[in-house]
């Protein structure tokens, strides 16, 4: 029989035959925790009784979700996690640094890896072939102390992807497409392992919007093989040493095979308060909004900017809405800088928030008023999400985004193309 | 050992109970400091819901129960307000595996035999329930032996204390 992508790294960091229900104890190469979980982590690690890392150089506190600060209350996580830091010797990337899920991408994850982070969208390194799930601070506290875990060996779903993008097509609608498709919960439990013959074209920067997402699916994983795009990407960020192929096997098994041909796609939006109500942008175009935001672990990378820039590049954004941009790395807002994007946007009157998660989660930076409208490049849109529960979120990809700031009202970019 | 037996009283929630229904990101702030941040258990999904629970209710939910983030604070705060047990048609990864990791049990069954208001008694060692106002008994769909060893203790934390290491 042959193996699926999960089976196929579960088996190795097991050390043993994984299959599809088994339950094993893997090895887990990278653990983390963010600013707004670490705090109950670490308490459970010492409540355990364990004093010592396995791994400290692997495991990492990202401060991220509330960066800077809003409150004295996450200001003393802050100090809690950094004097953790300290103690321990393990990693941290202080406020400023960027999205936890983006700094994992571009500095550690490597095909074939197991990593667990104490965050949903911990999914995202599955773009680059890691067996990534999110996990509670109880399990990723153990797993800090043991250096390992215990999974359920998932049943796979194998995504088919030919064809190619259309014009203002990208990553994000085709995500959301198949999260319409699969609704909140059709992968629960389950791994989403992408291939096709569109593979070859689609590049780091979507693989990784596209796999953020598959937990919103309800998915454990959402796996892409590792090939020369995956090498290119560990080369340019100095770690093509750690690049090695990674296929599922030919004969594998899957529950089940979702065909998707790029081509017949078109933009699409999730619609409050579900990121499974998917609609083309077609049909709900007109909607007046009053914040759009670009930004997060989702589509804050250089190329998700581009796009974005590209669209309001001498344009302004409407007076009736605000327009924030985070981008998700120091080195993203860097390159963006270097390449004039962030000068494009800020002409177009944006309003430029720090590295790091910002308005995504409703603890500052961007927080909606009573009735308010925002559409966001981000990965969910649950009542209350973005800090007050009389809100309205609509999801949607860079180029849709920025289509809508300039006319105040859901817009399809490709009216800008 | 004696079957351990739960009684209580239901209260009935629809589909697609995200942990920001649970316990919003926006308070964030009283991560710290579970007793505040217990006061907001559901509030944006059943306003009120902190000062009508009872302890020993139950929570009985349409299917995907707990979706979105990882926050282990939201099966905290459900335990926090003294419900005894989460029934549902199915409940997002992330949160079942917390909630087992708290003790706190999440049955997986057939909740439309239920309504609001039932008095049920759920034996957790046999995985059934007995819906004592309509008089229907429902089973529920069996976890993996290392999550019914981490429930038995009472918790991921108690039983890593206890077992130093998985035991499969």
């Amino acid at each position: 029989m042959g193996k699926t992508l999960a089976e196929k790294i579960l088996s190795l960091k097991s050390h043993g035959e994984a299959k599809a229900g088994d339950v094993v104890i893997a090895d887990v190469d990278l653990a983390f925790v963010q600013d707004t979980t670490g705090p109950l982590t670490i308490r459970q690690f010492k409540e355990s009784g364990f004093k010592v890392l396995a791994k400290s150089q692997q495991t990492v506190i990202f401060l991220d979700h509330a960066a800077p600060s809003p409150a004295r209350q996450l200001s003393n996580d802050h100090i809690l996690l950094r004097l953790f830091a300290e103690k321990t010797g393990c990693r941290i990337y202080d406020v400023g640094e960027g999205i936890c899920h983006q700094l994992v991408a571009e500095q550690f994850a490597n095909p074939g890896d197991v990593i667990i982070g104490s965050d949903s969208h911990t999914v995202t390194a599955g773009a680059l072939g890691a067996f990534a799930t999110g996990m509670g601070s109880s399990d990723v506290a153990v797993a800090l102390a043991l250096g390992k875990t215990w999974f359920r060996v998932p049943e796979s779903f194998l995504i088919e992807l030919n064809g190619v993008f259309p014009r203002g097509v990208y990553a994000k609608d085709l995500i959301l497409y198949l999260i319409g498709q699969i609704g909140a919960d059709g992968a629960n439990y389950k791994a989403l392992e992408f291939g096709g013959e569109a593979l070859a074209r689609v590049t780091m920067s979507q693989r990784l919007t596209i796999a953020n997402m598959a937990v919103e699916a309800g998915a454990k994983v959402g796996l892409f093989p590792s090939d020369k795009i995956t090498r290119d990407f560990l080369i340019a960020y100095g770690r093509g040493g750690n690049y090695k192929p990674l296929y599922p096997d030919a004969e594998a098994n899957y529950e089940r095979v979702i065909a998707v041909n790029l081509d017949q796609l078109e933009p699409m939006l999730s619609l409050p308060h579900a990121v499974d109500n998917v609609r083309p942008v077609t049909q709900v175009k007109g909607v007046k909004i009053q914040q759009a935001f670009i930004g997060t672990c989702t589509n804050g990378r250089l190329e998700d900017l581009a796009v974005a820039a590209e669209i309001l590049k001498g344009k302004k954004r409407h007076p009736g809405t605000r327009l924030l941009i985070a981008p998700a790395s120091r080195q993203v807002l860097i390159r963006a800088i270097e390449k004039g994007y962030i000068q494009n946007l800020l002409e177009a009157g944006a309003t430029m928030l720090p590295p790091g998660c910002t308005a995504c989660l409703g603890l500052h930076q961007g927080v909606l008023g009573d009735g308010e409208v925002c559409v966001s490049t981000a990965n969910r849109n649950f009542k209350g999400r973005m800090g007050n529960p009389e809100a309205m979120i609509y999801l949607a990809s860079p180029a849709t985004t920025a289509a809508s700031a300039i006319r105040g009202e859901i817009t399809d970019p490709r009216e800008f193309m | 050992m004696p079957d351990l037996v739960l009684k209580g009283k239901a209260i009935k929630l629809g589909d697609n109970i995200s942990t920001d229904d649970i316990i919003p990101g926006r308070f964030a702030h009283l991560r710290s400091n579970l007793p505040e941040l217990a006061k907001h258990v559901m509030e944006d999904a059943v306003p009120g819901f902190a000062s009508k629970v009872k302890s020993g209710d139950f929570l009985v939910a349409g299917k995907n129960f707990g979706l979105g983030s990882s926050r282990e604070h939201a099966p905290v705060v459900i335990k926090m307000s003294g419900v005894g047990a989460i029934l549902a048609k199915s409940a997002a990864r992330i949160f079942f595996r917390n909630a087992i990791n708290q003790g706190l049990p999440v049955l997986l069954c057939d909740t439309d035999k239920i309504g609001d208001g039932d008095e049920l008694e759920i034996n957790l060692t046999g995985g059934t329930i007995a819906n004592l106002t309509s008089g229907i008994s429902l089973s529920c769909s069996k976890m993996p032996p290392i999550m019914s060893a981490i429930l038995k203790e009472g918790g991921l934390i108690p039983y890593i204390q206890k077992h130093r290491d998985f035991k499969l």
